[in-house]
């Protein structure tokens, strides 16, 4: 930690005042590289050319900020113009269809609809406030309709289901009827999994579609898919004309460059991600197009050069942070701003399950979310019940100071002892650094330097 | 044979077809070589895979002095060809009382359908197959699994939703001692590869088995599917960290993903692709046939 910390201020050093435009060379070595991470995370080939492209444009001419190195403005420049083409997080739109708004779930056999048609329906339920319903309408892949009901009963939300023997648009249209019955106010209609050029099924999509008129038609598409992303997507919003795309098993390891895929050839917004076949809230998330990103990307020299660019973003901040650990200077202020900068990465423990190794120690349950952000949270409130004065200087705060502290915050004056001789062991940890004393960190391993 | 060339039609007009353009009567040029890459890139044969491929003909095209695209042709198949030299190798399910198959892959690879498709194969082959419905986990597996077994009449060995795979496992093997069953499949649940506790249970399962019958599985498949890109390749070393994969199954190839990463996979497993799915029907699921595959994918009429 420590280590890459020094060499990233040793880069920074050796190019800094550099300054000027990105010129050709610079872009042309860090394109090279784009163009491969690109291709291994399965970004279909003439979108590959095409973000190239662009990005060359965009990056051409470009001012380096004096911190960085060309080819840490070119990476730079890249992430953004990703994030940028993935899009914003889509929203479910109803604003211009009728109660029941219906969404109709379609995508290749094997993609997740109907876990992700449950998810869907409790997110409305929790999260939207909303009453959804249900609709069965896979009556192709044996037990599909089992599979629905189960998890409707499971998270509780109504449902139609004629078994396999009716017709799927039939069901539809009736179970929309249905929806209305019960008061629903968002229907989800399960259909089967289907190749994109079988012409009979997808006849079916359409004639569901003119059927029951959806507000929304999500094309639900593994993170995983390969080049073949481009002519799924193409091949439904064809036929049918998706609205948006959720995109799955993004709990996986693949770098989901068929998000990037589908995005560019329907222009469509992802709206989701989905993460697991458990139904709850956490496992339907809204899109995250810079997460998307930074896994496109983040890999071997690539995601290397993209995180020195990152941290060097903020490296006059890093700078006087730096001093500020030398000279002794850190204070309970500077302690909450990098907390609360942490935060702003996301849950804790999210954070924690991208290092390796810790993913499996939050699944053994050795690491618990709640615990870790209600810590966070304890440590937060008791610095913000300090004056500024206090949390630039602890040694000031006394008994009664202390008491008022732990009011304002809620917790205990132990807690507020035990934050201020954490600091402290901190402030001691610093100091050896500064002298060149290199402490043991307990269940840390030797930090080699 | 005519299914395979059936199923694998759209591949080849989609992907191989074009390949005809490409290797015209003309001279070889760079734009050539550009199509050619990027022929195989969208086949998902993964850049590395690409690179190999790419390295031989060319190194062929100037060791031959060949000029004209028409040639390349000959040249990509056998180098395509090359990457799949493993021999065919059939199922070990024979010569012993029970044979045990365990299947497994990501969540939606086509697991269930594929155990009912091998399992009708056996059937209509003379062999007495069982199914353990060992996905106890998703929604509705279990049924799925049974709907199945009532289609192509074979016996399914379930227990309750939510019950522990190992258990059911166990029972199975019992059950399909009893009755004399010669083979019996497992299915088991979709995990994602790097989920580390489901990956253990996996390994349990194997335990469970191997317990039960010494030598057993005596096979354990790893479903792809065929519209997977590159990831194909992390499950494959993954899933054969936790269990000895010794054979794949590839699905949903008769779609227009062209399969490529089946290339790569196959050679970073070092195991053979047993079966190949090419559609919905009971009998669409052929054994692999490494000539055949690459020969089909470069026939021009379907």
């Amino acid at each position: 930690m420590f280590e890459s910390l020094g060499k990233r201020l040793q880069n920074t050093f050796d190019s800094l005042g550099r300054g000027g435009r990105v010129t050709e060379d610079d872009v042309k070595s860090v394109m090279r590289d784009v163009r491969m991470a690109l291709l291994e995370a399965d970004v279909a080939l003439p979108i590959v050319k095409e973000f190239v492209k662009a990005t060359r444009e965009e990056a051409l001419g470009a001012e380096v900020h004096k911190s960085r190195r060309p080819d840490q403005e070119v990476i730079t420049i890249v992430r953004r113009q990703l994030i940028e083409t993935l899009g914003e997080a889509g929203r479910l739109d109803f604003s211009r269809s009728q109660r029941p708004h219906v969404i109709m779930m379609v995508g290749l056999q094997g993609s997740g609809k109907t876990t992700s048609a449950a998810k869907l329906a409790l997110h409305l339920r929790k999260k939207e406030n909303r009453k959804p319903f249900m609709i069965a309408a896979d009556t192709y892949r044996p037990a599909a309709v089992d599979q629905l009901v189960t998890l409707a009963k499971q998270i509780g939300v109504d449902y139609h289901e004629e078994g396999t023997s009716a017709k799927p648009e039939d069901i539809a249209k009736r179970g929309v009827e249905a929806a209305k019955n019960v008061g629903a106010d968002v229907v989800i209609i399960d259909t089967a999994g289907r190749l994109q050029i079988d012409d009979t099924l997808m006849g079916e999509l359409e004639e569901i579609k003119r059927r029951t008129k959806p507000a929304e038609v999500l094309l639900v598409a593994d993170a995983m898919t390969g080049q073949e992303a481009v002519n799924i997507a193409t091949g439904f919003n064809e036929r049918v004309g998706i609205t948006g795309l959720i995109l799955t098993k993004v709990d996986g390891d693949a770098r989901g460059g068929a998000a990037l895929s589908m995005r560019s050839v329907t222009g469509v917004p992802i709206k989701f991600m989905g993460m697991g076949e458990k139904i709850s809230e956490d496992t339907l998330e809204v899109f995250h197009p810079d997460r998307i990103a930074d896994r496109i990307l983040g890999m071997g020299d690539l995601g290397t050069l993209l995180e020195q660019a990152e941290e060097l973003y903020e490296e006059e901040e890093a700078m006087k942070l730096q001093k500020k650990m030398l000279e002794n200077n850190f204070t309970l202020q500077d302690f909450l701003e990098q907390m609360q900068k942490i935060k702003k990465m996301g849950p804790i423990t999210k954070v924690m399950g991208m290092i390796p190794g810790f993913s499996k120690l939050q699944m053994q349950g050795m690491v618990d979310d709640q615990e870790v952000e209600g810590r966070m949270k304890m440590v937060e409130a008791i610095i913000n019940s300090m004056t500024i004065k206090e949390r630039n200087n602890y040694k000031i705060l006394k008994a009664s100071h202390k008491k008022r502290i732990a009011n304002g915050s809620g917790v205990t004056v132990k807690d507020v002892n035990d934050l201020i001789k954490q600091y402290r062991q901190m402030q001691k940890m610093m100091d050896q650094l500064r002298k060149g004393k290199f402490p043991k960190i307990p269940g840390m391993p030797n930090l080699g330097f | 044979m005519g299914i395979f060339r059936r199923g694998l039609s759209k591949t080849r007009g989609s992907f191989f077809g074009r390949i005809t353009q490409i290797f015209g009567n003309s001279d070889i040029d760079d734009e050539t070589w550009d199509d050619l890459e990027a022929l195989l890139i969208q086949a998902d044969l993964g850049l590395e895979t690409t690179q190999t491929v790419m390295d031989f003909v060319r190194d062929e095209v100037a060791s031959q002095g060949i000029t004209k695209a028409d040639q390349l042709e000959k040249l990509v198949k056998e180098s395509l060809e090359a990457l799949l030299d493993h021999p065919p190798r059939p199922l070990n399910i024979s010569g012993r009382d029970l044979s045990i198959i365990l299947i497994v892959g990501v969540n939606g690879s086509g697991k269930t359908t594929s155990i009912a498709k091998i399992a009708n194969r056996l059937k209509r082959a003379g062999r007495n197959v069982m199914i353990a419905a060992a996905d106890t986990f998703r929604a509705a597996a279990i049924e799925q699994i049974q709907r199945w077994g009532e289609r192509i009449d074979v016996p399914v060995i379930a227990n309750k939703p939510g019950s522990d795979p190992g258990a059911v496992v166990y029972d199975a093997i019992e059950a399909a001692k009893a009755r004399k069953a010669e083979i019996l499949i497992i299915d088991t649940a979709g995990r994602l590869h790097n989920n580390y506790n489901l990956m253990a249970e996996l390994a349990k399962i194997e335990g469970v088995i191997e317990k039960a019958v010494p030598d057993a599985p005596h096979e354990i498949l790893l479903v792809l599917d065929g519209t997977t890109g590159q990831n194909a390749l992390q499950q494959g070393m993954k899933f054969s960290d936790s269990v000895d994969i010794s054979g794949l199954v590839i699905t949903k190839l008769d779609g227009t993903a062209k399969g490529g990463m089946i290339f790569s996979v196959y050679n970073d497993l070092d195991v053979p692709v047993q079966f190949i799915g090419l559609g919905e029907g009971v009998d669409d699921l052929v054994y692999f046939n490494p000539e055949n595959f690459v020969n089909s994918l470069f026939e021009d009429k379907t």
